[in-house]
């Protein structure tokens, strides 16, 4: 039924990437072995910013698993026949990208194996909780999408009625999970940096931004690699859609600068500044946050332009750059920045330890492998009926 | 009568999803925040009145601190990223950044604020565990349930006060002296100032309050007007901890 | 059936391989016997008859968990109608005062790991640190 016969058929190169994908795994989970066994301290992790990188890439990914919707979207409610080949990759992509970061929640909590009190003793007041529903409801959503996608398609028959009700719903509940996600960080009265209505918003920007270029550049890698090309016109409007939110999660950065710095209120202008220039010595982000803003500088010109966005070696630049961009600011800054000046206007720092590291490469190959496995699956699928 | 697995599959998830949600519509329906809420006042709503120019008299004085540490197995962790504390010293600028001043008054530029959990009527860390386990009494104490924390540290995150600490390694070793009265915690869960519910529930007061030699901590009841903490509050002027954020807490601080 | 001599054999082998446990263990006189528990010498009640208590104590204390850690009610009248202290350390350690000698003889036995001394403390232990 999951056709899985059709990963554990592949040649040396495939096998060598399943290889080095499992030996990073291994080594991720030896350290999460010791990490659940010695304690979250040996993350970089302190007393006053328990959210950290693990947090940090949940919140992106979650972004990633939300931007199948760009494509899902469009094939289904307005008929973009252009989109047809790439739906199934997008919604493989929501599938491993829920996964990894449902993952990355795990290592970052202190009792994991208490981990179902969640659902034994409900708290609807809390957003962790609506996080958990919306996950696992999109997570089940897709998967019998793709299911169902493969399913008929291998056996060349339609779809049944009743898939297409699934698929318009799971267009909102993307909307849903990443809006959640926000909700997790913006209701907080004590964390001034994160206490914007503009929250969700500007993480929808950035996930449907960042997510279709990553969808972009899986798709041109699996051209290179296996032959599939989804069609000149998919890239063309996908990388537009980009373009636009691209430029719209720069905006929103914009505006987010100017209500904090025309405001001239201390405690919100501290976070940015902790972010971009450090205080009282302390720059963990500073370098890196420069370079987010520079590449979506570069790649939002790059995309807005249509010669360079046409280009067959340029865009795949602009989506990397969009996706570091997108990585830093997201996977990185949002999180550390709200906590530090720290609730009694203490500086602290944040550095994630080499176990740290470690870990989330792991959680981040666990990804790509389900990534792997998936399109090997899909495109099986799909040569089989042609060949 | 026959029916296949498709069919068969179908009905059963919709039946385990129609129990399941009959629970959840259970929950959502009870909601609030206190345990027990029926909206008649409660007859005793905890509070604490703290002089912090009392604490001046004995420079260097932890004696609370000590007391605290020692009746509830708090932890010793000497690198400020890991540390365990349920109640310490601030400066005032720290203490209340919304009073923050170029030209604070003498009289308080170095008095060291003592800071612990506000135990709020609204609490934020409340609102936001997944699990309920922490959660605000009838009495105003926002307590916490050690077996079912599950470190996911989202209540520090929402506590607007960082009263809250998280075990990053073993508190055990780190004990300088167990009290078997009183259970130690585990690794990986969230702890914080607990109003020393045991001991209330024994009809004596904080340990803190208790081990303060210059009584600069005063403890009672809001709801009985003839307790002395009304009676200070009623004579003197108090502030609290960022108050303009609505989690109405129940430390006064004397000014 | 050609078979069958071979069959049969090796049916044989099989039952004696799986079976080594019971003949072994009988034939040099270690079966297992039950857990060898010191039980306290004042006290002869428990808070809940012996047969209870054997059966029911890990429902019994997350009972007295729930009651008083969320419900904030802290005192048992037990079957014979005396009233304690619903406590680990404070009730049920103060009769079976070891650990060791009590309590995890049982657990060790059956292979279970109750996680309550994790945080409950151990009587004994406090006699050894703060010595």
């Amino acid at each position: 039924m999951f056709m899985f016969e059709k990963a554990v058929v592949g040649g040396r190169r495939y096998w060598t990437w399943i290889g080095a994908l499992c030996a990073i795994i291994v080594v991720g989970f030896l350290c999460y072995v010791w990490e659940h066994e010695v304690g979250l301290g040996i993350t970089g992790l302190s007393r006053d910013l328990v959210w950290g990188l693990y947090i940090a890439q949940f919140v992106f990914f979650v972004g990633v698993a939300a931007s199948a919707v760009v494509v899902v979207l469009p094939y289904y409610l307005h008929d973009w026949k252009a989109f047809g080949k790439i739906v199934i990759l997008g919604e493989f992509l929501a599938v491993s990208a829920v996964t990894v970061a449902g993952l990355f929640i795990l290592a970052n909590l202190g009792q994991p194996m208490r981990v179902f009190n969640v659902i034994l003793y409900p708290s609807p007041s809390s957003l962790i909780f609506w996080d958990l529903v919306v996950l696992s409801g999109y997570l089940l959503l897709n998967a019998l999408i793709t299911l169902v996608a493969l399913s008929v398609e291998r056996k060349g028959v339609a779809p049944p009625g009743w898939i297409k009700l699934v698929i318009i719903l799971s267009i909102p509940w993307a909307i849903s999970i990443h809006t959640v996600t926000a909700f997790l960080f913006s209701g907080l009265p004590g964390r001034s940096f994160w206490l914007t209505g503009l929250l969700a918003p500007r993480f929808l920007a950035s996930a449907f931004t960042s997510g279709p270029a990553l969808l972009i550049l899986l798709t041109l890698a699996l051209r290179r690699l296996a032959g599939f090309d989804p069609g000149r016109e998919a890239i063309r409007r996908l990388s537009l859609i980009i373009s636009y939110t691209m430029v719209i999660n720069v905006f929103f950065l914009l505006v987010e600068l100017f209500t904090v710095f025309y405001s001239q209120i201390p405690e919100d202008m501290a976070h940015f500044e902790f972010l971009f220039m450090g205080l009282q010595g302390h720059a963990p982000l500073a370098a890196l946050m420069w370079i987010s803003v520079i590449l979506a500088v570069i790649s939002m010109v790059l995309l807005i332009t249509p010669r360079f966005r046409q280009d067959d070696k340029i865009l795949p630049v602009a989506c990397a750059m969009v996706f570091l961009s997108v990585w830093i600011d997201k996977g990185l800054g949002l999180v550390v920045a709200g906590f530090v000046p720290t609730p009694l206007g203490h500086v602290i720092s944040y550095v994630p330890t080499l176990p740290e590291m470690a870990i989330t490469l792991a959680i981040w190959a666990v990804g790509v492998l389900m990534i792997t496995v998936f399109y090997k699956i899909a495109l099986s699928v799909g040569e089989g009926l042609a060949g | 009568m026959s029916i296949d697995r498709r069919t068969f599959l179908g009905v059963a998830g919709l039946s385990a999803l129609a129990i399941a949600g009959k629970s959840s519509l259970v929950v959502l329906a009870q909601g609030g925040q206190r345990e027990g809420a029926t909206g008649i006042q409660p007859a005793t709503r905890w509070a604490m009145v703290i002089d912090p120019r009392k604490c001046q008299k004995d420079q260097g004085c932890t004696d609370c601190i000590a007391a605290c540490d020692k009746a509830h197995n708090v932890p010793h962790f000497t690198d400020r990223a890991h540390e365990v504390k349920w109640i310490w010293k601030e400066p005032f600028d720290n203490a209340f950044p919304d009073q923050e001043s170029l030209y604070t008054a003498e009289a308080f530029k170095s008095t060291p604020i003592l800071v612990f959990c506000n135990h709020c009527d609204k609490p934020p860390c409340v609102r936001v565990c997944p699990t309920k386990a922490t959660w605000k009494r009838e009495d105003g104490v926002v307590m916490m349930d050690w077996h079912r924390c599950i470190g996911c540290k989202y209540c520090i995150v929402a506590c607007p006060y960082g009263s809250r600490s998280f075990n990053f390694f073993d508190p055990r070793p780190r004990i300088k002296e167990l009290n078997p009265d009183f259970p130690t915690r585990t690794i990986g869960v969230v702890e914080k100032c607990n109003f020393c519910e045991e001991r209330l529930a024994k009809g004596e007061q904080p340990a803190c309050v208790v081990g303060c030699p210059e009584k600069a901590l005063v403890f009672g009841n809001l709801e009985d007007s003839k307790s002395e903490v009304r009676e200070l509050l009623r004579t003197r002027f108090a502030i609290r901890r960022k108050p303009e954020l609505g989690t109405n807490p129940e430390i006064y601080y004397l000014v | 059936m050609r078979d069958r001599g071979i069959i049969i054999a090796g049916l044989i082998f099989f039952i004696g391989l799986i079976t080594i446990p019971v003949w072994y263990n009988a034939a040099a006189g270690t079966l297992a016997k039950g857990p060898d528990l010191k039980l306290p010498v004042e006290e002869k009640n428990c808070v809940a008859p012996v047969e209870y208590m054997r059966t029911f104590h890990m429902d019994l204390l997350v009972n007295w968990r729930d009651q008083v850690v969320r419900q904030n009610i802290r005192t048992f009248k037990a079957f014979d109608g005396k009233t304690y202290t619903m406590g680990l350390t404070q009730t049920c350690m103060k009769c079976h005062t070891s650990k060791a000698d009590f309590c995890d003889r049982c657990h060790d036995y059956a292979g279970v790991k109750p996680y309550c001394w994790d945080c409950h403390i151990d009587p004994k232990l406090v006699q050894r640190s703060n010595v």
